[in-house]
């Protein structure tokens, strides 16, 4: 009886959904690289009508779901009458000497990671201009931090470097809040001390612990 | 016959089950993902030989529930003195000089109905790795997690493995120490970890 089962069952008509089968397969196994967009099939409310952000308008002219803001308006909150905050200079348009922020510890580590994510690539982690891009087709040489002239630049000159741009430097206002602008002045002005101190700087109580 | 007839239906209802649950799941639809970008732009290169930190470009992950595609700017910031004259970076001047958008084709996306952020879980000290895997090594980003409904709650049932110190959420050679677990343990309470489970976590 069993037998007779399986004799039907491997009946040619039924080896007939063996190409069925085979076809399935040929679709592949799950996690290959494929390049068209992915088919859900079901697509419920997947893709909703809805503009999400980076997304492309077919509404705008210039194709774009962010907007700009109207040509001379301000939004609110962002008058930055602070000029020595928010531009470095004050109210006679020099350079602010000293950082427009309370100098603290987290300041400064913050200001360390910041320096590492933007600025490490070009001037490298310890600000002597030999970045990692030095190494590949990047013809102008980043500055150093340790220099006389770059010392003697005022924090706020630094500030307005970063906002700003400089010659062949681009500017960094787009990827860095001002916040974090005045972290990373603080931190290239201990970059500077680090390698630029002289025994008196250390407090009398850790200066055995050099000499050792 | 019956016999025969249910013998047979049941293979095809396998069969049907199996090709639903397996060629229908995200991770045969999904994974994998690698479409063709505008511009041969590599993370191999970028990220892994040149180091760069990922938050160098993708500058909102830190802050906002979109980790967002780099502006035509940023590649600006080195391609102006960084090979002016190559035929590959030709769309990017095309871009800088027109100031349109470039069109990058978006890889990952979880359907408008979930909720994602990127800020609450890389300020958790959830890795870029858990979700988008060595992003580092892909000459073109490839999509190599479902991001199934399935996949979330996963991670979320049960963070323990992925919880990282925070300075080390974009270091793509992490690996879990081997007291990560205890570790881990003092993370969630340092940082009140609780992920959602329940439906209006992701379903708002
Ligand atoms: C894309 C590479 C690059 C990055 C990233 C970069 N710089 Fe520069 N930087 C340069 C170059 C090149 C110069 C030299 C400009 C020149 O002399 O034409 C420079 C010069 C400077 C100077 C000296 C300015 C002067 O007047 O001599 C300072 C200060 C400076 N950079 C600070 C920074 C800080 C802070 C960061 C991080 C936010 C940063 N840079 C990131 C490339 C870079
Ligand atoms: C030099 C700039 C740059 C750096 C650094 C960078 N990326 Fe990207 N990333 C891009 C660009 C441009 C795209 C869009 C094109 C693409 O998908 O390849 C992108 C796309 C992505 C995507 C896919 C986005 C989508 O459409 O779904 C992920 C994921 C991603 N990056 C993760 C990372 C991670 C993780 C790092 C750090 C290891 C990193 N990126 C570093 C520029 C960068
Ligand atoms: C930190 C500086 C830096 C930034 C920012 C940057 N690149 Fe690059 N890029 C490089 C360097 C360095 C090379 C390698 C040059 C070499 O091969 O010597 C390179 C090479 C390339 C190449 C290969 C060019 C060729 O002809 O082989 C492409 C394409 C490219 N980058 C695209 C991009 C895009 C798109 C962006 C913006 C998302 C970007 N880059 C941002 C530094 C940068
Ligand atoms: C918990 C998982 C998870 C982690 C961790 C994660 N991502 Fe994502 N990422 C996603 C998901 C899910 C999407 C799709 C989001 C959507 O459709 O809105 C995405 C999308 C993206 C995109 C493209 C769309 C956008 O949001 O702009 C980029 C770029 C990206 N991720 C980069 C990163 C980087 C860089 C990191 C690490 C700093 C990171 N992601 C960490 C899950 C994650
Ligand atoms: C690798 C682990 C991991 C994965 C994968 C993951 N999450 Fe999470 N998620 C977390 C952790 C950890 C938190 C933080 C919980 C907290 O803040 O208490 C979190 C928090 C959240 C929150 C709450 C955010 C808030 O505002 O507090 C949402 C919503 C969320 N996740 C959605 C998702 C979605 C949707 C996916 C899948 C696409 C996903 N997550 C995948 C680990 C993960
Ligand atoms: C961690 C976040 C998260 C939580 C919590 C969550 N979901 Fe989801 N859900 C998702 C994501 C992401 C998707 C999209 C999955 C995909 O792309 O296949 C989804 C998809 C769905 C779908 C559509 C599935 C389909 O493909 O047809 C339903 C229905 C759903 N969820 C119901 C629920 C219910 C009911 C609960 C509560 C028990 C819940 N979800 C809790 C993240 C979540």
């Amino acid at each position: 009886m069993i037998f007779n089962l399986f004799n039907n069952w491997i009946s040619p008509k039924t080896m007939s959904i063996v190409p069925l089968l085979l076809a399935v397969m040929a679709m592949g196994c799950q996690g290959k690289p494929f390049e068209k967009p992915p088919i859900h099939p079901n697509p419920n409310m997947d893709t909703q009508n809805r503009y999400n952000p980076q997304s492309s308008s077919d509404f705008f002219a210039d194709g774009m779901t962010m907007r700009m803001p109207v040509p001379g308006t301000v939004a609110q909150g962002e008058l930055n009458e602070n000029s020595a905050y928010y531009r470095g200079v004050d109210d006679q348009g020099n350079f602010v000497t000293d950082n427009s922020v309370e100098l603290t510890d987290e300041l400064l580590l913050r200001g360390q990671a910041r320096y590492n994510i933007y600025c490490s690539p070009c001037h490298s982690r310890v600000g002597d201009g030999k970045g990692i891009i030095t190494q590949y087709k990047y013809p102008i040489p980043p500055t150093s931090f340790h220099s006389d002239i770059v010392r003697q630049m005022d924090d706020g000159y630094f500030f307005s470097v970063i906002t700003n741009g400089v010659r062949n430097m681009p500017s960094y206002k787009h990827q860095i809040p001002v916040d974090d602008r005045w972290a990373i002045v603080a931190y290239v002005r201990a970059l500077q001390h680090s390698q630029n101190a002289s025994l008196s700087d250390i407090p009398v109580a850790a200066r055995q612990e050099l000499s050792r | 016959m019956p016999l025969i007839a249910g013998g047979v239906g049941i293979f095809v209802l396998a069969g049907v089950v199996f090709g639903v649950t397996y060629f229908g799941s995200p991770k045969f639809t999904d994974v994998g993902y690698r479409p063709i970008q505008p511009i041969a732009y590599s993370h191999k290169l970028h990220a892994g030989d040149l180091g760069m930190d990922c938050r160098y470009c993708h500058t909102a992950v830190e802050v906002s529930a979109k980790a967002t595609v780099p502006p035509t700017q940023t590649c600006m910031n080195c391609h102006v003195i960084c090979m002016p004259e190559s035929e590959k970076l030709l769309p990017v001047r095309d871009s800088w000089a027109k100031k349109e958008a470039l069109e990058w084709v978006r890889v990952h996306k979880i359907p408008d109905y979930a909720v994602f952020d990127h800020s609450a879980h890389i300020n958790r000290g959830v890795g870029c790795t858990s979700c988008h895997g060595r992003i580092d090594q892909m000459e073109v980003v490839m999509q190599v997690q479902p991001l199934s409904m399935g996949w979330c709650l996963n991670c979320h049932r049960n963070p323990d493995m992925h919880l990282r110190p925070l300075d080390q959420v974009t270091n793509m050679e992490w690996i879990a120490p081997d007291d990560q677990l205890l570790l881990a343990e003092q993370f969630k309470l340092e940082r009140n970890i609780n992920p959602p489970t329940d439906c209006t976590g992701c379903h708002r």
